[in-house]
Formats: C-alpha cells, sequence, structure tokens
C-alpha cells in the first residue's frame, strides 16, 4: 500500500496546475484588472514547467497511482507533453487577439490551465470514474471558454450550442459506462479488460458503443459533428486554436487507450462502428469545407476530416495503428496551431476578419505570411516532399497492414478532394487581385507560423524520426 | 405478486433515458426544457449505476452515482450561466432562434 505523499509525487505535473490555478484565482481575484498580463505569463510558465516535470519524473516502465485510478506510461507521457506544449503555445499566440478585441480577463489563462488540467486526467485514466472526472473537468472549462466573448452575441450562441450537445454527449458516455460497469463488474480497466476477454455479453457491446458515441462527440467525428462549425466560427479565434488542438488530441488518445486496452477483445464489435465514423467524417469534413467562405469554418470542417484519418488508424486496431495515429495527430497539432498562427495575423484596420477572401494576395502583402501559411495548407493537404505527407502515408499502411486496404484507397482518394480546397486557399493568396493589406501583428504570430511551417518541410528530416521515435514508445506501452 | 428484478430498474432507466434524449432533439420551444432533459439523462444513468450497484453487491457504482451528481450540478451551474449570458444578448431563449450561424 503506498502512501498518499508518494502517489501525490507521482501525480507531479497534474498538482502543480492545481495549485497555480487555484492561486491564480485568488491573486487575479485580489488584484483585479492589473494582474491580467502578469497571470497570462505566469501560466505558461507553469504549463512549461508542469511538461518538464513530467518529462524529468517519467520511468520506463508503466506505474499505477491511487490504487490504480490513474496509470502513468508512455503514452499517457507523449500526451501530456503534447496537451502542455500546444495550451501553453495558445496562451502566447491568443494574448494579441484579446487585447484587441478587448476582451482580456484573467479568467482567461486559468480556465485554459482548468481544461489542460482535465485533459491530463484524461489521458491517464485507468478507470471509468477518473476518465469521467477528468472529461468533465476539460468539458465545462471548455464550454465557459466557448462563451468567453460575454457581449457577442455569436461566441453566446456557440457557448450554448457547444454546452447542450456537449452535455448530451456526456449523457451519452454516462449511459454507456453505466451499462460496461453492470456487466462487467468493476469500473476498473484490467477488470473490464478481464470481463470482455471472458464472454462479451450483448449489454457489454452496448455500453461500449454508448461509450464510443460519446467520444465521438468530443472529437467531432461525423454524425456527431453538428457543433463543431458553429462553435469554431463563434468563439473568439484563440479559443478556436485552443478546440482545434489539445482537446482533440486528449480525446483521441482517451480512445486509444479504451479500445486498445478494456475493450481490446471485442475489436471485432468496435471495428465496424470506428470505420463507420471515419469514412463519413472524412467524407462530410472534406466536402463540407468546399462551400466554406469563413476560415474558422473550414478550419472546423477539416479537423473532421483530419480526426476521419486518425481513426483509419484506430480501426487497424494494432500496435502499427496507433503508432501511425500518435504520429499524425502529432503533426496535425503542429500544423494546426501553426495556422491558427495565420488566422490570428489576420487584422485589417477596422479590426480582425475571417473571410478566406480577405487573404487575397497576401503574398504581395506580407510575404513571409504567405509562404508559411502556403506550406502548412500544402503539408495537412499531404502533398509528398512534406512531413504531413508521411503522417497520411502510415496511416495507410498500417491500415493495409490491417486489412483495410479499401478504407486507405478511400481515404488516399477524398484527400484528393481535401486537396482542392487547401490549394484554393493558396491560389487566392498568389494569384488573387490583392485585398487590403493586414496591418502588421505582434511579431510572435509570423515567428509561431514560420516555425511550424519550418518543421513541416526541412525540419521534418529531424523530427519526424523523433515523432516517431516517441510514438513507437508510447503505442509500446498499450500492447 | 411480481416480483421487482434488476431488468425492471434497468428499463426504468432505459426509458427516462429516452424521453431526455428525445425531449433534446423535439423540443422546438425553450432550451430551460434542455436542460431539464440533461438532468433526466443523469438521473437515469445514475438508476443504473445503483441498481448495478446493488446487483452487484460492488459500492463502486455507488459511489460513481455521488460522482454524477456532482458534475451535473455544476454542468447546470455553468449551462445556466452561459444561458444567462446568451439571453442579455439575444433578449430571449427560445430554441429556433438559435441561428446565428448555419452552413
Amino acid at each position: 500500500m503506498t502512501s498518499f505523499v508518494s502517489n501525490l509525487s507521482l501525480i507531479g505535473p497534474e498538482v502543480a496546475l492545481t495549485l497555480a490555478a487555484l492561486a491564480l484565482l485568488v491573486g487575479g481575484a485580489v488584484r483585479g484588472e492589473k494582474a491580467n498580463n502578469l497571470i497570462n505569463t505566469i501560466s505558461i510558465v507553469v504549463l512549461l514547467f508542469a511538461a518538464v516535470l513530467g518529462l524529468r519524473s517519467a520511468g520506463a516502465d508503466p506505474t499505477q497511482a491511487f490504487g490504480g485510478a490513474l496509470i502513468l506510461d508512455r503514452l499517457a507521457l507523449f500526451a501530456k507533453t503534447a496537451i502542455l506544449l500546444s495550451a501553453a503555445l495558445v496562451l502566447v499566440i491568443g494574448a494579441g487577439f484579446l487585447k484587441i478585441e478587448k476582451i482580456v480577463k484573467y479568467e482567461y489563462a486559468i480556465l485554459i490551465l482548468l481544461a489542460t488540467l482535465g485533459m491530463m486526467v484524461m489521458v491517464s485514466a485507468n478507470d471509468l470514474l477518473s476518465l469521467y472526472i477528468g472529461l468533465e473537468l476539460q468539458s465545462l472549462s471548455l464550454y465557459v471558454l466557448a462563451a468567453f466573448n460575454r457581449s457577442s452575441l455569436r461566441a453566446s450562441e456557440a457557448g450554448l450550442k457547444y454546452f447542450v450537445l456537449g452535455a448530451l454527449s456526456s449523457g451519452l458516455l454516462l449511459y454507456g459506462m453505466s451499462l460496461v460497469y453492470g456487466f462487467a463488474g468493476t469500473t476498473r480497466f484490467e477488470g473490464i479488460a478481464e470481463a470482455a476477454h471472458m464472454d462479451a455479453s450483448v449489454g457489454l457491446v452496448i455500453g461500449v458503443v454508448f461509450v464510443l458515441s460519446g467520444l465521438a462527440f468530443k472529437i467531432s467525428a461525423v454524425p456527431f459533428h453538428m457543433w463543431t462549425p458553429d462553435v469554431y466560427q463563434g468563439a473568439p479565434t484563440p479559443v478556436t486554436a485552443f478546440f482545434a488542438s489539445a482537446p482533440k488530441f486528449a480525446a483521441i488518445a482517451l480512445i486509444a487507450r479504451l479500445l486498445m486496452g478494456p475493450f481490446s477483445d471485442m475489436m471485432d464489435q468496435w471495428q465496424q462502428v470506428v470505420v463507420a465514423l471515419s469514412v463519413l467524417s472524412m467524407t462530410v469534413g472534406y466536402f463540407g469545407a468546399i462551400m466554406q467562405r469563413n476560415i474558422k469554418r473550414l478550419m472546423a470542417y477539416s479537423s473532421i476530416a483530419n480526426m476521419g484519418y486518425a481513426m483509419i488508424a484506430l480501426a487497424a486496431g494494432s500496435q502499427r495503428g496507433l503508432e501511425a495515429l500518435l504520429l499524425y495527430m502529432g503533426l496535425y497539432l503542429i500544423t494546426t496551431l501553426g495556422m491558427f498562427a495565420c488566422i490570428l495575423a489576420m487584422r485589417q484596420s477596422e479590426g480582425m476578419v475571417e473571410n478566406i477572401d480577405d487573404l487575397a494576395g497576401l503574398s504581395q502583402n506580407q510575404r513571409g505570411l504567405a509562404i508559411s501559411f502556403s506550406v502548412l495548407l500544402f503539408s495537412i493537404a499531404g502533398l509528398p516532399p512534406m512531413a504531413g505527407f508521411f503522417g497520411k502515408l502510415y496511416i495507410f499502411l498500417a491500415a493495409v497492414e490491417g486489412g483495410l486496404l479499401w478504407l486507405a484507397i478511400y481515404g488516399a482518394v477524398l484527400s484528393v478532394v481535401g486537396a482542392f480546397y487547401y490549394l484554393r486557399i493558396v491560389k487566392i493568396m498568389w494569384f488573387d487581385e490583392p485585398a487590403p493589406a493586414f496591418v502588421p501583428s505582434s511579431l510572435v504570430l509570423p515567428l509561431t507560423a514560420g516555425a511550424a511551417a519550418f518543421m513541416m518541410v526541412p525540419g521534418a528530416v529531424w523530427l519526424l524520426p523523433a515523432l516517431e521515435r516517441w510514438s513507437q514508445a508510447a503505442a509500446a506501452s498499450l500492447f | 405478486m411480481m416480483d421487482i428484478g434488476l431488468g425492471h430498474y434497468l428499463a426504468v432507466a432505459a426509458i427516462m433515458f429516452s424521453i431526455g434524449v428525445f425531449g433534446i432533439f423535439v423540443n422546438r420551444k425553450n432550451v430551460i426544457v434542455i436542460l431539464m432533459s440533461v438532468e433526466l439523462i443523469l438521473l437515469s444513468v445514475n438508476i443504473n449505476f445503483v441498481t448495478f450497484s446493488t446487483y452487484l453487491n460492488d459500492l463502486g457504482g455507488q459511489v460513481f452515482a455521488l460522482f454524477v451528481l456532482t458534475v451535473a450540478a455544476a454542468e447546470a451551474a455553468v449551462g445556466l450561466a452561459i444561458l444567462v449570458v446568451y439571453f442579455r444578448n439575444r433578449g430571449n431563449i427560445a430554441v429556433a432562434d438559435i441561428n446565428l450561424m448555419k452552413g
């Protein structure tokens, strides 16, 4: 029996985030408006500190904490590091936008800290209860963040829609959990795995399908995607950047842990569901994006389609599939955050703009930004020399190995449709009549976009092997 | 006399759950009704947990139900707060009017 303190020391990063969030909340309430910048900076430092702490304290073997409620393995470590770094980056690139829109409030950084904490609990959950608590801590913080711009009708509508559909998805998830608990007799993942191994009863299968549907909402897989375009468009852009990055990674890592862990013996049952979700997400994501005029809605459809590709790797259900999944999600995080840095730089003299046509002639006004944005678009479209191509390639290879050749072919064909609308943006930037130039933004945004773009082409030589090594180690911890 | 067994409890919970889900989708009037439907879903889940807990002779399910109750309270607080913000901007909370963004 390990003591409470030694358990706490295992979850150092989570404890650091909790204490920082509580202390900053008190600090913000006492100091008021003056402390905004300081709280933002401290939050960034705390997130980076937690990432370093997690990396330093990680052991090679999976360890369980709090009587098995949490598990600390390579998968959790990889996911946590990615989540913490992207949350910190969102705070860095979002600060300017909030100042311009005059919605700077200290609660913003604290809500991001709390949502990050929830995600960290999610990805290291080893029990349905800790999974649920982590998921809700994340979701409740995100509902508030979506409606963060209180005076904007769009933002509050986005918050309301997100809340209603999110609450419904939590309900589905919980109902599934109650069935899993009832038919497996325990909420602990090892126990569920045992029950599924002995006899996958109908009740357990229904429970798994409900759990999967609830989680599909969180990664906005079709047919559970209805909220995504509206919420992405309505929420303040830095919040949208956050929605598109860390929560997606956390939810995918969680789904992977569930499907490859406790439910791995029920693969025949869940594979069909995941394949259906994947095909629908790719189709709707890519065809839905063609008609979009608003760049944030387009990013929403793009994230739906990308989740479809991620689910191809999940459907393969193998170690190779999981490796491909983690590699793809790592690349997706970098590309998405880089693209949002470009979107955050879209400011004309009268305010922020978010139509695709406002990008016209960007190559003449801000050549550096246009090059970075184009490289990122090429990469996410999956064109060969870019890192994004290798991400998709690994997924297709894993699918073929898992006997899902037709799914790989379907994904490859659909990425042509995707390339059409990604390249349309490139065409608008380079060949259309220039729109009014953007007001120069703070240096952080073009630097972030440039760094992300650098990692997609020349930097990929180092990035890809590093990501591959990490995802291999992470995937090995589940098999 | 008919004995009330596990199946009956599960059936009640399943019916409550379905009413809750239908309440969210069929309701075209008022957002408050949606919040009530969400509560209904969570309560049906609690019935499930407590029933299974008794049936399995395992306390875990009841502990889970307590956690669900707590989170449901937090969720209602956040939901109502967002609803108040929306009402201030829009002036009503009719479901049919939540249509600013489409496509």
